[in-house]
């Protein structure tokens, strides 16, 4: 039986946990101010928040409710549009109406979710702002200006209120409403084991499952592995990243020593797909899911990344991600085996670097993307490794490319000797992100890119056309 | 005033289609559809879907009882296939059963047998092939044939410009109930209820007074609701009436993707002759409409191309020719603009390459052209109010034209890796459906006695504010507070015949209707306070009656109250025609449009010469609005036309395989703009002037021409490209998406190439 709080009121249901979110919203609670606008996590018509108490205080994320599975819903407070209103608008709600941030408003009330999650947990830390929280939501009516001048005003608000962003202090000003004051104490009573072991297919995140299996899954015989757990998805030992199996992509993001190390993180990580879909997707899943365009892939495959996959025996045994995938959507793995950790080494500031280009930069799937860990030192490259997405039927880690820079002088001609061993070893096809021909193109200029970011005053683009 | 349904928007109170709250034993369903884009059907076999639990029952064109048809203009498209398939996704039949999910897992299971015959995607091979969805029209003025010769340069050119998905976040969807009396209700995410109506009723086989239509609102509509709601809603009519339970159809984005049209795709060959001082002497051109499977409002789309072959620019010798063309896409439909906007796209890319030819800036060719009060339009209307040239003037001068130009020229100076472009977009857009005898409506207005009013039209609410806007003229007619006025739905049995709300026209059209029969009700209650009041002449102001001039001590309820106790009617029902138009279809000359809109946009892109990426950085404008009613609904128009234009020329790509398979299927993709890809400023202004009599209390209608502004965002790229690479010449093929952009900028060779062909040399021999 699952159990967990819903706007107000506590709840438990037999319903199918494989169900999404999102039906259950509209359908079995009969709240129909969530939308149904793609059932693929790409508008954020459907956007809900889910709260959790981690280390005694709670946390809300957003996620769109159709790639969230009822299941993932245990244990936590799911806040919809109706959980947001009170007798006057919060302030999210008065910022989008006095800057007419709506329209047609069939997208409104997941950019108002989204706004009041940002209220709720601002994360300064990643210099983010109000516009930031809205990157999973679409609108086809506005063109984003009045959106972005509500964000803006919220902001303000915001920050008016001071240093202390209390769950008080957000009641007080109306930016949500006074049974938020309740909910921890609710969750508290919940068991939070969730124990799902019916049918064979393993859900993680289910951000991409749910896209490909949109009319099965809720019908499925489906087993959520993992406990979920509390705060220590992703943690450092030693100079090693390691990740439990349900670490997110946003866990990944937020983690304060991959953003010491690597300055651009935040702004790589920010590529990937939107802040709901990060807040659901694991990176396990996406390694598993072996698209051989998933950009989470292609930055462990650059950072030697390991993985270690464990049987229904329990039998352990730790593989390099390089060498996990055999061709495309084949793995090196059983039906059986799942992935229990990931970890890498993580790079000195300056060394590593993430490129990808698309039709649209944000919250959408690269046309090519590309990751380089390079270090040098007096003019000569003594690491390097290199992975390309969208080019090769599975994620590719640039073997050849990276063995032949490997040890050689920094300097243009290098860069041009290895592209044309990079382009030996890609293989892309025509398709809806690009004909195979300006993949080709892609590959070598984000190649390129790698060493005119991380070396600018050795590197000349005039020398590399 | 504020757009009145932000509060509900906000507050996820407002009711769409699919929120209406389900009655006891509805049942659901989903279409099932051609898997190939031409065939010939053998055999459908339902056998195993009808055995499934769940599944109430399968429609087909057998289950018809009256016409299977639903083409508007042409009567060209059957709601289900018959014989044949002639579009990748063309409905053949619906199944409804008692869950969404159940219908999805049966379609899965019927199995269609079909000979497949040949696809033809490309406009020009089917005209080719003679398969035309109407006969060609050409709109003629001057003397093409003698200009040429008068002529310094020509240049002739393709140009191919591609449609655009709607993408209305709200899907496609209806829910029809039976009523008693082999009537049925049906509520419709439609623009068009009569057309529901109209359709529903000859499906049926019902007279139109036994099918109630009503539409709440629309999330998102941009012309994909003009026309193509109307299947939907028939099927779940036919469900609903056979059945006699009520029937829902929600389509999941991928289906609404996969079987609706879009904005038409154009294949255009223009031929462009200027004098030595960059005068446009003559222009000629041949569009090659992609009219999709069937006609649906294609012929109509297709007359305001030839309207707008010309934009903003008088060129005394024009000949525009366009051609329908029937292909094996999904039948392509309204979409904001309807045909203008590829017309203006074609003539702005004449104009494009003649300046890269000729080494001069687009803005200099297209200011020298700009047209002028009393210049006559190729289809023989006379430009009264003209404000090409002024609006111009301002955007230049108001935001500095000159100094950005010289900005970029330093930028491109000193960078190398990033260059950085500029465009000039002036618009003209005319007013009015093309089609005259659609220019008029009703609106009907009750006045209850306790001073509350409401109001009926045929406006579609679809986050226009065309009901704010409404609420406004009633509110002001009457002087009374806003919060008397309640707009309601949109409703066939309170409306009758309606046009579609479309074409800009909505809140003209409409709110004329609506100010006559406002000032009918308040004669009437005039005439009852001057006997009470003795007074000559009443006003109401704020709630008021004033009577020569002195406020009394009525207010309106107790006018209200007198009026309804002397037994006068507080209810009217006006209808409005819009006066002065006409268009005679043979000689393809007249005055169509009530008015024109005009304004002009600088746009500034910067791009990634080393991965083809770009962003469009400003967008600066100055915008003929009339006398706004209303600006924060008038700049949100203003502000979502322009990013959907941009959004059209840049990222927005569709793409059909050779099959005439959909690829760009989802929203996965086909990118639309996010928060992070629309312009990083977008500055608007106003042009101050006295507005038209023919616009709703002179503001002038403003749904579709700003979505014109965004073709400068293609032109600015262009030029930023032309920065990095001066020697190549790029063919215009929109969208300029970042894949067209790289190859461009590391594509070899220079001089003219054969797409561009610079015809001055030739034209000197002779």
């Amino acid at each position: 039986m699952l159990h967990f709080v819903l706007n107000d009121r506590e709840l438990k249901t037999t319903t199918n946990p494989a169900t999404t979110l999102l039906d259950f919203i509209r359908y079995d609670a009969n709240l129909r101010g969530t939308k149904i606008g793609c059932r693929e996590g790409d508008c954020g018509a459907c956007t809900v928040l889910l709260g959790s108490v981690e280390n005694g205080e709670i946390r809300y994320e957003n996620c769109t409710s159709c790639l969230t599975p009822l299941a993932n819903a245990h244990g936590r407070h799911v806040v919809t549009i109706e959980g947001l209103n009170m007798s006057e608008l919060n302030k999210a709600q008065e910022a989008m109406v006095s800057c007419s941030g709506t329209q047609c408003g069939f997208c409104t009330p997941g950019f108002v979710v989204s706004l009041c999650g940002y209220t709720l947990n601002p994360d300064t830390s990643l210099s983010r702002t109000a516009k930031d929280a809205v990157d999973g939501n679409i609108c086809r009516c506005t063109g984003y200006k009045s959106i972005e001048r509500a964000a803006g005003q919220l902001q303000e608000d915001l920050d008016n209120l001071g240093e202390a962003i209390t769950l008080d202090a957000l009641i007080d000003k109306k930016f949500i409403p006074a049974y938020f004051r309740e909910i921890p104490h609710l969750l508290d009573q919940i068991e939070s084991e969730v124990f799902i072991h019916r049918g064979k297919q393993p859900v993680g995140g289910g951000t991409d499952l749910y896209v490909q299996k949109q009319d099965e899954m809720p019908f499925m015989e489906v087993v959520f592995p993992f406990k979920y757990q509390n705060g220590t998805r992703i943690w450092k030992e030693g100079s090693r990243c390691h990740m439990a199996p349900l670490c997110t992509a946003s866990d990944m993001m937020k983690a304060p020593f991959l953003k010491e190390s690597i300055p651009n993180w935040y702004e790589y990580m920010k590529l990937v797909s939107s802040n709901p879909i990060r807040n659901t997707g694991t990176v396990a899943g996406n390694l598993v899911n072996a698209s051989p365009i998933g950009d989470l892939t292609a930055i462990l495959l650059a950072l030697n990344a390991e993985i270690t996959l464990k049987d229904t025996a329990d039998r352990e045994r730790s593989i390099p991600l390089n060498s996990f995938y055999l061709d495309y959507k084949k793995l090196s793995k059983t039906p059986e085996e799942l992935i229990t950790r990931t970890s890498f080494e993580i790079p000195g500031p300056g060394k590593f670097n993430f490129e990808k280009v698309c039709k649209r930069k944000y919250l959408d799937i690269a046309s090519v993307n590309a990751a380089a860990l390079l270090e040098e030192n007096e003019g000569v490259i003594i690491r390097a490794s290199f992975s390309v997405g969208g080019v090769s039927p599975i994620p590719l880690y640039l073997r050849k490319t990276s063995e032949y820079v490997q040890g050689r002088e920094l300097s243009e001609s290098t860069i041009m000797e290895a592209a044309e061993i990079l382009q030996s070893e890609i293989s892309p096809i025509s398709d809806a992100r690009g004909s195979a021909d300006y993949k080709r193109l892609l590959a070598t200029q984000l190649f390129k890119a790698h060493f005119l970011n991380m070396f600018p005053s050795q590197i000349k683009m005039s020398e590399l056309i | 005033m504020i757009n009145i349904d932000a509060k509900n928007h906000v507050r996820g109170t407002s009711i769409y289609l699919d929120d209406i709250q389900e009655i006891h034993g509805t049942l659901f369903a989903q279409p099932f559809c051609a898997p190939v884009a031409h065939a010939k059907i053998n055999h459908v076999n339902l056998d195993s879907a009808l055995e499934m639990e769940g599944v109430v029952a399968v429609f087909t064109h057998s289950d018809i009882p009256g016409a299977n048809q639903i083409g508007g203009i042409v009567p060209d498209e059957p709601l289900f296939a018959e014989d044949e398939i002639h579009f990748w996704g063309q409905p053949i039949g619906l199944i409804v059963g008692t869950s969404e999910q159940i219908c999805r897992l049966a379609r899965k299971k019927i199995e269609i047998d079909f000979s497949e015959l040949p696809v033809v995607t490309d406009p020009r091979e089917a005209a080719n092939n003679g398969s035309l969805i109407v006969p060609p029209r050409t709109f003629n003025t001057g003397n093409v044939e003698n200009a040429w010769d008068q002529c310094e340069h020509i240049f002739s050119g393709r140009v191919e410009v591609n449609g655009q998905e709607h993408l209305y976040i709200e899907g496609q969807g209806a829910y029809a109930w039976p009523k008693e009396d082999d009537s049925i209700y049906i509520a419709s995410s439609t623009q068009g209820p009569t057309a529901v109506q109209r359709t529903a009723a000859a499906v049926l086989g019902l007279p139109m007074h036994k099918v109630e239509v009503n539409v709440q609102r629309l999330g998102g509509g941009f012309g994909g609701k003009e026309d193509q709601a109307t299947a939907w809603a028939v099927m779940a009519a036919l469900a609903s009436k056979t059945l006699q339970k009520p029937v829902k159809i929600s389509l999941h984005r991928m289906d609404d993707m996969m079987m609706t049209g879009k904005r038409h795709p154009y294949s255009s060959d223009y031929r462009i002759g200027l004098s030595k001082d960059l005068k446009i002497l003559v222009y000629e051109v041949t569009h090659y409409q992609n009219a999709g499977a069937a006609a649906d409002l294609s012929p109509a789309v297709l007359e305001r191309t030839l309207f707008h072959s010309t934009n903003a620019y008088f060129v005394p010798n024009v000949r525009a020719t366009a051609y329908s063309c029937r292909t094996n896409l999904p039948p392509n439909t309204a979409f904001r603009g309807f045909g203008g906007p590829q017309g203006k796209f074609i003539i702005e890319s004449a104009i494009a390459r003649a300046a890269s030819a000729l080494k001069v800036p687009a803005d200099r060719i297209q200011k020298r052209n700009l047209l002028s009060e009393g210049d006559v339009m190729p289809y023989g209307q006379k430009m009264t109010q003209a404000l090409a040239k002024e609006t111009w003037e301002q955007c230049a001068h108001e935001f500095e034209l000159e100094k950005i130009r010289e900005e970029i020229i330093e930028f491109n100076a000193t960078n190398e890796r990033h260059k950085k472009g500029l465009a000039v977009q002036p618009i003209c857009f005319g007013i009015s459906f093309t089609n005259t005898m659609m220019n008029h409506a009703r609106a009907l207005v009750h006045v209850y006695t306790d001073g509350s009013v409401v109001v009926s039209t045929g406006a579609v609410e679809m986050g226009q504010g065309v009901n704010t806007k409404l609420l406004q003229v009633t509110a002001e007619s009457f002087g009374i507070s806003t919060d008397r006025v309640k707009l309601e739905s949109t409703n066939t049995l309170r409306i009758a015949n309606t046009s579609p709300t479309a074409a800009s026209a909505g809140a003209d059209l409409n709110g004329k209707a609506l100010q006559i029969a406002c000032d009918r009700i308040l004669s009437r209650l005039q005439k009852a306070a001057a006997e009470k009041l003795n007074a000559n002449e009443i006003e109401l102001v704020n709630e008021k009656v004033v009577a020569d001039g002195i406020i009394s001590d009525m207010n309106w309820e107790q006018l209200i109250g007198l009026a309804f106790s002397k037994r006068i009617s507080l209810s009217e029902h006006a209808h409005y025609a819009t006066p002065t138009i006409h268009f005679d279809k043979k000689r393809e000359k007249g005055h169509p449009f009530a008015y024109h809109v005009y304004g002009t946009a600088i746009i500034t892109a910067v791009v990634d010469c080393l991965k083809g990426t770009y962003e469009i950085d400003r967008v600066m404008l100055v915008h003929d609005c009339g006398q706004s009613m209303n600006l924060p609904v008038d700049n949100g128009q203003i502000e979502g036309g322009l990013v959907q234009g941009i959004g059209w020329l840049t990222l927005e790509e569709l793409l059909y395989d050779e099959r005439g398979k959909l690829l760009s299927n989802a929203l996965s993709t086909y990118k639309i703009p996010d928060i992070y890809s629309v312009p990083r400023e977008i500055a608007i202004r106003h042009f101050e002037t006295e507005g038209h009599e023919l616009a709703i209390k002179k503001s002038k209608a403003v749904g579709e021409p700003p979505l014109m502004y965004g073709l400068g965002a293609y032109f600015a790229i262009r030029n930023a490209v032309t920065a990095f690479n001066p020697e190549a010449d790029f063919e215009i093929n929109a969208p300029y998406t970042p894949e067209k952009v790289l190859k461009d900028l590391y594509k070899k060779g220079g001089g003219q190439e054969k797409e561009a062909v610079h015809e001055a040399k030739q034209t000197e021999l002779f």
